[in-house]
């Protein structure tokens, strides 16, 4: 009989209930321990999208509150980086992005919008299958409008350092995560605890990269994994650092993640992009948080080889109402939006946070939010 | 729509407030909240049905009419567009006359009368294609104890319409009474579904985007009139859907909305193949959010489910059914899904599932 059970052992490990029993009990003597209510802030949609997947705030200590940050990178992606895929769409160019981003309303379109309108976007899954899109359609200029933190970032830049076609080039919303922690940990009405750090994000970057940040801002940080008891046991070991008020630093998703982290993707990222200063949606204007291609491949740049001309229109009203920024920021939760399942559902989004599959309020509404259970 | 005036004056002196920008999207035919509030506004307004035991309003798989005092007429009414036409595990032919049998099956009538049949074909098709279909629409009705006994045909010119759309009518007699409403689920009722859940709809989507995921995945477009006559013979069943549109998210949360009930469900119960379930991960689509062809998710009287739960899994198509949850007198309207780790709500996916990424 095929069932649930059938599949592979390596995922049977990671959702195992009994080991998550366990874990839930050391949560609970932990949080006694401590004393007090305990505020964790992840920084990762695929966190959000598992905790509610497997329903793990039901099981979670009363007073440990597990809140979503700036952890989606579509969510944070700037209208005007949008209206500018939109405008190069509607110049009569092939646009490629991920699904996540095809929704995602710029100040008066989305891609999907320009598409219902006859414009030419395709949804791709990396940036590879985009360059082989330029490379079918040699007459077309195609360009990849790339999202995403160093997890897609360095997929782009391997793109860009082998060599694609000619009419191919890039037009970068990536995002780079560790300034936006740094932000999140300095802004005043902030109440964070500990971090739990983006496993694969740390797949290309390292755990030593928090290093600092735990020691400059003070506060623990535990990069986890995505699995059920990867998170469990990640925010264990978050609770130990703050029972012991040790700013400390752990690796909570060893099997893929080190110390130093992929070296050469590492490389190739840092040859193709360098950081910028720029918006975040709803959030702040981030210091070095956004990845622009650098000088060096400026002829694979989407902003250099077109004047992209932006007549984005006015922007719906209802933004005004809008809390993403404070939801991104760890300050509200999604069901303290007026807007919130009304006005703003996945079909026509308000806001970021409920376009993307990782933003929090898309997740919310389509597993039930943190339900009184 | 040219002229947002005609629109609000035609039908009556109410302004119905719709605007030039108020135009169809997938989202209503996406099976979710749009589409039901579509059909309400469109349709259900309009056609009074209280001779009906199971009318428009209903909003049910068909209608149930009675005839006389002894039998009752079922209808439904299908159209079906696919892409690709043929697919792993089946075709726009099969999904057409399965599609329509078990709409009927799912209102307790699993023998079917008589079958219309109506192809709109883009002009340019080639005729073998057309032939691969309609042989295929016979082989499903020879499975199902069907037969089509009139149809039509209209071709469009080429870019009017993609290669082929196909509906088909359904009519069978039950003796009256004898229907299954999907509204019919009671507090302690046992849900049973009968098959691998997802199948349909991830393969699809694997392959639409290009994913080979080793050619375990097929579609499990089946007529499932047998499966249903196995349960029904063996045991009451209070209230029946098909979980295609949507999946076994949207037909559970419908039946529970309609009965005024709660559904707990236990997520390792759910039968869900290793392929589905492993594509759904990579896809990041959850094989309870997309369509089924060949299975029914079924409320039976708890004194009766381990009768019909055996009955089911001594078909053929039946081998994997499984008791999945409860109808609660809690959450009324909502169903709850044990994870394992923990409870949460499992609510009905909204509009189009897109493949997500990051």
């Amino acid at each position: 009989m095929a069932t649930n059970a059938d599949d592979g052992d390596s995922e049977l490990q990671f959702r195992d209930p009994e080991k998550a029993d366990q874990l839930t009990e050391e949560l609970q003597s932990l949080m006694d321990d401590i004393g007090e209510p305990v505020n964790v802030m992840h920084v990762c949609g695929s966190h959000e999208q598992a905790i509610a997947k497997f329903g793990l705030r039901s099981i979670l200590p009363d007073d440990l509150t597990v809140r979503m940050g700036p952890g989606c990178p579509v969510c944070v992606t700037n209208m005007p980086e949008v209206d500018e895929a939109v405008a190069l769409a509607e110049e009569g160019k092939i646009v490629a992005t991920y699904g996540d981003m095809f929704r995602v309303p710029g100040t008066e379109k989305s891609l999907a919008d320009a598409k219902d309108e006859g414009a030419d976007v395709r949804v791709v899954y990396s940036a590879s299958e985009a360059a082989e899109i330029a490379e079918d359609e040699p007459d077309r200029e195609v360009i990849f409008f790339a999202t995403g933190f160093e997890t897609t970032a360095a997929p782009t830049a391997a793109v860009l350092t082998a060599d694609p076609p000619e009419n191919f080039s890039v037009l970068s919303a990536h995002k780079y995560v560790p300034p936006a922690m740094e932000i999140v940990a300095e802004m005043p009405d902030t109440d964070v605890d500990g971090f739990l750090a983006a496993g694969h994000a740390a797949v290309i970057t390292g755990y030593g990269l928090f290093e600092e940040f735990v020691s400059e801002y003070d506060t623990p940080a535990v990069v986890g994994g995505f699995e059920p008891i990867d998170i469990l046991f990640a925010l264990a070991r978050l609770l130990e650092f703050i029972r012991d008020e040790e700013a400390g630093l752990a690796n909570a998703y060893q099997r893929c993640v080190t110390e130093e982290g992929n070296v050469p993707a590492k490389e190739a990222m840092w040859e193709v992009f360098d950081t910028t200063s720029g918006e975040w949606r709803g959030i702040a204007e981030i210091p070095d948080a956004n990845l622009v291609i650098s000088d060096d491949y400026a002829h694979f740049d989407a902003r250099e080889r077109f004047d992209i001309d932006v007549d984005a229109g006015a922007a719906d009203p209802l933004t005004e109402d809008c809390i993403c920024g404070d939801i991104m920021a760890g300050k509200a939760d999604p069901d303290e939006c007026e807007l919130f399942g009304e006005e703003c559902t996945p079909q026509d989004p308000v806001g970021a946070c409920m376009v993307s599959s990782e933003g929090t309020c898309k997740i919310w509404l389509e597993y039930g939010g943190q339900p009184d259970l | 729509m040219s002229d947002s005036d005609d629109v609000t004056t035609d039908s009556d002196e109410e302004s119905s407030g719709y605007t030039d920008n108020d135009v169809i999207t997938h989202a209503h035919g996406a099976g979710g909240g749009q589409m039901t509030e579509l059909i309400e506004a469109m349709a259900v307004s309009r056609f009074a049905d209280s001779e009906a035991d199971v009318g428009l309003a209903a909003l049910d798989d068909g209608s149930v009419q009675p005839i006389d005092d002894d039998h009752s007429v079922v209808v439904t009414t299908d159209s079906h567009v696919v892409t690709p036409l043929f697919f792993s595990g089946g075709d726009i032919g099969r999904l057409a006359i399965s599609g329509t049998v078990n709409d009927l099956a799912m209102m307790g009538a699993t023998e079917p009368l008589a079958l219309t049949s109506s192809l709109i074909i883009e002009a340019g098709t080639p005729q073998s294609t057309v032939e691969r279909v309609t042989e295929s629409m016979q082989e499903t009705c020879e499975e199902a104890g069907a037969t089509v006994t009139t149809g039509d045909t209209k071709v469009m010119g080429s870019d009017e319409i993609d290669t082929l759309a196909i509906n088909t009518t359904g009519v069978a007699v039950v003796p009256r009474g004898n229907h299954v409403p999907d509204a019919g689920l009671s507090v302690g009722d046992t849900i049973i579904v009968s098959g691998t859940v997802g199948d349909h709809g991830i393969s699809l989507l694997s392959e639409r985007e290009g994913f080979d995921f080793g050619g375990d995945l097929a579609s499990d477009v089946q007529p499932v009139n047998d499966l249903v006559r196995a349960a029904m013979d063996a045991g009451e069943v209070t209230a029946m859907k098909d979980p295609t549109r949507g999946g076994l998210a949207t037909v559970l949360n419908e039946m529970a909305g309609k009965a005024d009930v709660g559904i707990d469900l236990d997520e390792r119960a759910i039968p869900v193949s290793g392929p589905v379930s492993s594509a759904g991960e990579v896809l990041g689509i959850e094989p309870f959010d997309v369509a089924c062809e060949g299975v029914v998710a079924m409320g039976v009287a708890s004194e009766d489910a381990q009768a019909v739960l055996a009955a089911l899994q001594d078909t053929s198509k039946g081998e994997d059914a499984a008791i999945v949850g409860e109808v609660v007198a809690d959450h009324t309207g909502q169903v709850v899904l044990d994870t394992g780790f923990g409870r949460r709500y499992l609510t009905p996916p909204e509009g189009e599932q897109l493949p997500r990424i990051c």
